[in-house]
This record gives structure tokens, C-alpha cells and sequence, in this order.
């Protein structure tokens, strides 16, 4: 059978914390200038270190390096991704900055791989409106030797980074950057097992199906590997759209992307011929009158905008029936 | 102390579904039955993976379903390869806190962009804001290799004709650059996957077939890429020393996501061409250096080779090593 897969996008804002060293370099980078830290050997390090690799005390001694520099070793790429520095094909390399005994890898906005060479001398092109943030260095450019400027190309931003500092940033001494933050998306075809599929096209249907494992004889949905057997569920059963409340909690509290306004409830809902509750919202009853026994129905929405998902079913309420004793669902807590 | 053998080993190349839990219930299976041990009587249970590559948090907990942790087990997670839960397994037995153990790792490195989502393990200030893709970094460093003199591009080919066992040199060298001057055939094609393999101390190895571990080591090096020789590895040749030394190796598994990789973990482990390789064609994250491990241990049990050992490999550019030995006697 065909597994139903989808994609999934997972997007969050990377917000880091900067320490002394890393806050002083980026800081220096929202000035247009690049600071390395000298270490006890008298090396000048690009980035620079937060710690002494050989005394392993704390780097305090910034120097300042010139913009440009030279390639030590260089690539090619015409298949952008989403986030690089530049949106049409640039180098990679690694770029010894002038009064730096360290590279650093950054973009080379150089035309083409033909311009690219070993040893090469490139220079820092800044963006137009740095914030102390590591994007605060667009891409680098081949370095002319008396012609003039590239064109600027449109550096790609790939979101908007960001950095932030305490105090006053209009102060005389720039303050270290305390925050730097990068927007990260990441996207993936999530796949479902021929269990999931099966419970997922039956839910298509208005039909609730799990898996019983062989071994144990319980039913789970959705359907799973047995957690307690750890063998294939292989034989599917057909389930109530209707079961009992094992526990609950009240939702008080408002977050992001909240669907629905507090107080509301969320439950464990076992389902009649299941051995394993399923979580779901229970609406058409106050809040504190909901209990540990309630007999709950499935509110299905409307079939025209039924598919291949559990949000099929809106919500359950109450069905009526008298309380399921505390018995019939103590296995199941 | 302890010795400790390797007495089973499994894997998979395939992973239907994201968490790979339904991938492992028959890698288990395949690797106990080797073992000859029942799931009840493994004491430990250490894993690997990545939430990065599923695209979900705590991701490997899914995978516990495929344990069967009903009455509760002994388990542990590392976000590396499996390679490394195999050390965390090692040390417990070592240490007389388990006898047995089963350690797998487990991922569908298809199922996000791979080359773009590997850019989250650089530094996260300065280099990982810049997406670069991991087949441009790996390229950085090939060249770094090149213009060193240390091999050719015809010498990288080389690696992938005896690896992929189809082409000739010369066919390869024909072909255009995928990032220069990496071409298609000098990076390991991205897959899924699972392994498993059982450790055992001495004394529940009994007659089973084994191959014991001699020596074991793992080490790291800085994570700027201007903090170190990209063209050599330490961390790799520490582990080797650390592991007993390699000197009376007849078979090596490495684990080289990239050719001119298997050129710079020779030289840095200090293997002589009359070592044979065993050859690999894909990369699935997080399974592949533990696959290495068993592969070796194959090799041993099968009386191919006495004395064998296997390498994993950990972040951008052979940033981490580890070098098991395995021998066919304790």
C-alpha cells in the first residue's frame, strides 16, 4: 500500500546569548570592523576565540584586522539554498583577513568560478545597514586592482537577523552585543508507516481504525509498534467515534496560536475498543463540570471538508450516558 | 574489568517512515537472533539519531515503541552516530553495570535537505548563519588537499571506483563538478537507514561467535575550521593510539562521507595499502559509523581477518573520530 507522506516546515528564530568575546567582535562588525582575539601564542584569530586554547584563560586582547584578505582555499555553487549570502552562484572559501593568522569561511560574490582562484585577495563587502550579526559581512568581493567596484549585487538576507545590545547603542564605546538571533526554516517530506496511512484514509472516511498487537491484544490509536511488545500491530479494528474521559486538564492559560479562548478542556479520551487513549478538546460543557468517567460523542465536522486527518473530528462532548465506572478505565490512566 | 565482544549485528537501507520506528523492529530482530538472545535479555539499550533529521523534536523516543519497554528498560540517547552509543554501551559493560547490550542508530536522512540542514552543526555565530551546504564545506577542505599535494583528483576517483565497484577512473574524471573540486562520485550518496549491533561482556558470550574489542578511543578537534589543519585529522590518529594502535590491522572500515575523507584518514591513521577496505557507497547518517563497527566485527567473526578495525566520523570535516579495534580473541 501507498504511505501518505506531507511536507513539514519547522521554522524558529536561533536566539543566542553572546559572552564577552563574541559580543566585542560582533559589535565591531555593526561598526564596519573586524576585531580578532590575540591567544597566548601571539596569534591574532579570526573569529576570535572566547577562551585560550593553550592557558585556557578568558581572551580579553582585540585586535583590529583589515577588510581585506586573501583565499586559501575556494568552491563553487550554482545550486543556491534558501538563506546564503548571495541569490545567484557565488564561491565559498576560506579567507585569511590581512593582520589575521586564521581564516574564516565566508561568500565570494566573484561572477564566476573562473574568477576564483587560490590566493586570491578579496575584501569585505558590508550591508547596508549592519546590526552585529555575522550577515553584517554581505559576501566578500574579488579585490580590483585598479578597476573600478563591482556592481553590488542584492545580497540575499535570508530573514532578518538581527543583533541586539544593553544600554544606550549611541553611546561613545560601542557595548558588546548581548543577542544575536537567526531565523532558521527547515523543510522535510514527513512520512507515515502502512499503519498510520491505514488510520489515516480511514479517518477520510468518518471511520476511527487502529492496530492490535498479536502478543498483548491491545488496540492502538492511532496505530503504532507495540510500546509494551515491541512487535508490528498487524490486525486493524474498527473503533467508537465515542468513549470515555480517563483525565483531563482545563486550559487556563493563553499562548501563541491559540485556537479557542480559556478556560477549555483537553482530555484523554479512550475510545470504546481501544486500549489507549487519544488527546482531544471536550467543548458543550462548562469546564468544571467535566470528570474523570465522562461519557464524551465525536463532533465531526462538516463531510465536504473531511481528508486524510484526525482534525476531522472538531471536538467531543458529552453523549449523555451515565458515567463509565472508575473500574472500566483505571488500566488506562 | 570486562572484556567485551561484539556477538550480532543488523541493518537496514531503507526507512519508510520518518521516526524509523517500524525500520527497527526487524533490525532488532535480525540482530538478537544473531546474538542469540532473547530482547528480555539485553540489559542496556543505547541509541543515536538526530531530532534534525526526523524534523521533530525528541525523536527518538518514538523509537523506544520498538524496544518494548513494558516492564521499563535500561536506555540512553546520543544526538551522533550510533558509533558513539556503542562507546556509552562499551563503558557500562566495562564498568559491570550491564552484561549486555543492544545499541542502534536510525535515521531517514532523505526525508529533509540533508547538504542544507548539516550547516546546523558550524559554529552557530559565525558560519552557520551563512547556510553554507556541507558539500561546499567538504569541497574547502578537498582542496585545501589537493593544492597540498597530499593526492589527486584521479586519486579520489580511485577511492570511489573501488567503493561504488562500476566505473573507471577515467569515466569518472570525464564527468563535470559537482562543487569543484568535488565531483558526484566523492560524496557519499545520502540515504536511510538503521544498524544494530550486541555487545556482550566475556563471560555471556559463551560459544557464540565474537569478536572482541581491544581497543576503543574517540577524540575531537576544535570546531573552527580556521582552528585546525583541515588536511590532517589528530582527532582520528589520537583515537587510533588511544584504541591500541593499528599497526596489525589486515581490514578497515572507515567511515568517509567524501573520498579525498578516505585519503585523509589513512594517512592519519597510519594504514598501509595493504590494508583492505571495506567498501560502502552511501552515508545514512547516524547509522553509518555503527554499520562500520559491524562490518568489522563481520569480518572477524567470519575468520576473513584476525585483527580488523573500524572508524566514525562526527561533524563538519572529520571534526570527530572514533577507531574501535576488533580482534577474533580476547
Amino acid at each position: 500500500m501507498d504511505t501518505l507522506s506531507a511536507p513539514l516546515t519547522i521554522a524558529f528564530d536561533y536566539t543566542r546569548s553572546l559572552g564577552p568575546v563574541l559580543g566585542r567582535f560582533m559589535a565591531g562588525l555593526r561598526e564596519r570592523r573586524v576585531l580578532g582575539g590575540r591567544t597566548s601564542d601571539g596569534r591574532v584569530r579570526v573569529p576570535p576565540l572566547e577562551y585560550d586554547p593553550d592557558t585556557h584563560e578568558p581572551v580579553t586582547d582585540f585586535v583590529e584586522v583589515s577588510p581585506t584578505g586573501t583565499v586559501l582555499s575556494w568552491t563553487w555553487t550554482d545550486r543556491l539554498l534558501e538563506g546564503q549570502p548571495l541569490d545567484r552562484p557565488f564561491g565559498w572559501a576560506l579567507i585569511r583577513l590581512d593582520g589575521a593568522d586564521t581564516p574564516l569561511l565566508h561568500a565570494v560574490d566573484a561572477g564566476t568560478a573562473e574568477a576564483m582562484n587560490t590566493g586570491m585577495r578579496v575584501r569585505i563587502r558590508w550591508a547596508a545597514s549592519p546590526v552585529g550579526h555575522i550577515r553584517d559581512i554581505a559576501c566578500f568581493e574579488p579585490e580590483p586592482v585598479g578597476l573600478p567596484p563591482l556592481s553590488h549585487g542584492r545580497c540575499d538576507s535570508g530573514g532578518s537577523p538581527t543583533g541586539t545590545s544593553d544600554g544606550d547603542g549611541g553611546a561613545a564605546a560601542a557595548p558588546p552585543v548581548t543577542i544575536m538571533t537567526t531565523p532558521i526554516r527547515l523543510h522535510y517530506r514527513h512520512s507515515t508507516s502502512v499503519e498510520e496511512s491505514g488510520y489515516l484514509r480511514a479517518l477520510a472516511e468518518g471511520r476511527i481504525t487502529g492496530r492490535r498487537c498479536p502478543v498483548c491484544r491491545k488496540v492502538y490509536v492511532p496505530p503504532r509498534v507495540c510500546p509494551a511488545c515491541g512487535v508490528a500491530t498487524d490486525e486493524e479494528v474498527e473503533v467508537a467515534d465515542r468513549g470515555t474521559v480517563t483525565t483531563f486538564c482545563v486550559v487556563n492559560v493563553p499562548f501563541a496560536g491559540q485556537r479557542l479562548t480559556p478556560p477549555y478542556v483537553v482530555a484523554q479520551v479512550l475510545l470504546d475498543g481501544a486500549d489507549i487513549p487519544i488527546p482531544h478538546l471536550v467543548l458543550g460543557v462548562p469546564a468544571a463540570e467535566v470528570r474523570m468517567g465522562l461519557r464524551v460523542t465525536a463532533v465531526w465536522r462538516d463531510r465536504a471538508d473531511w481528508s486524510t486527518t484526525p482534525e476531522n473530528i472538531d471536538h467531543f462532548e458529552p453523549s449523555g450516558e451515565a458515567d463509565a465506572p472508575y473500574e472500566t478505565f483505571a488500566e488506562h490512566l | 574489568m570486562n572484556d567485551v565482544a561484539v556477538i550480532g549485528f543488523a541493518s537496514s537501507a531503507t526507512s519508510v517512515t520518518t521516526s524509523g520506528v517500524e525500520t527497527l523492529v526487524p533490525v532488532f530482530e535480525a540482530a538478537l537472533g544473531q546474538a542469540g538472545l532473547e530482547r528480555r535479555d539485553v540489559d542496556f539499550w543505547c541509541s543515536g539519531s538526530s531530532d534534525y533529521l526526523a524534523g521533530r523534536a525528541f525523536s527518538f523516543v518514538n523509537a523506544v515503541d520498538a524496544i518494548g519497554a513494558v516492564p521499563p528498560i535500561a536506555e540512553s540517547h546520543v544526538e551522533m552516530d550510533a558509533a558513539w552509543a556503542l562507546y556509552e554501551a562499551y563503558i557500562k559493560i566495562l564498568a559491570g553495570e550491564a552484561s549486555t547490550a543492544l545499541v542502534y542508530g536510525f535515521g531517514k536522512g532523505t526525508a529533509g535537505e540533508l547538504n542544507r540542514v548539516l550547516a546546523l552543526q558550524l559554529d552557530p555565530y559565525t558560519v552557520a548563519p551563512l547556510w553554507p551546504d556541507a558539500i561546499s564545506v567538504a569541497a574547502l577542505q578537498a582542496r585545501l588537499g589537493l593544492d597540498a599535494g597530499l593526492f589527486s583528483e584521479r586519486d579520489m576517483a580511485a577511492v570511489a571506483v573501488a567503493r561504488e565497484d562500476a566505473s573507471s577512473v577515467e569515466a569518472l574524471l570525464d564527468r563535470p563538478y559537482l562543487r569543484v573540486p568535488l565531483r558526484e562520485h566523492d560524496v557519499a550518496r545520502v540515504a536511510d537507514g538503521a544498524a544494530a549491533v550486541v555487545l556482550a561482556a566475556g563471560d555471556r558470550v559463551g560459544g557464540r561467535r565474537a569478536a572482541w574489542i581491544s581497543g576503543i578511543g574517540h577524540r575531537v578537534d576544535p570546531q573552527g575550521f580556521g582552528e585546525r589543519d583541515l588536511t590532517a585529522v589528530p582527532s582520528a590518529s589520537a583515537a587510533a593510539a588511544d584504541a591500541g594502535g593499528l599497526d596489525d590491522v589486515q581490514v578497515a572500515a572507515l567511515h568517509a562521507p567524501f573520498t579525498h575523507q578516505d585519503l585523509l584518514l589513512r594517512r592519519a591513521l597510519g594504514l598501509s595499502p595493504e590494508v583492505r577496505g571495506v567498501a560502502f557507497g552511501s552515508d545514512p547518517m547516524f547509522s553509518a559509523g555503527l554499520s562500520r563497527i559491524g562490518a568489522a566485527a563481520g569480518e572477524v567473526m567470519s575468520g576473513r581477518a584476525s585483527v580488523a578495525v573500524a572508524h566514525a566520523t562526527a561533524g563538519p570535516l572529520l571534526q570527530q573520530n572514533l577507531v574501535c579495534k576488533l580482534r577474533s580473541v580476547a
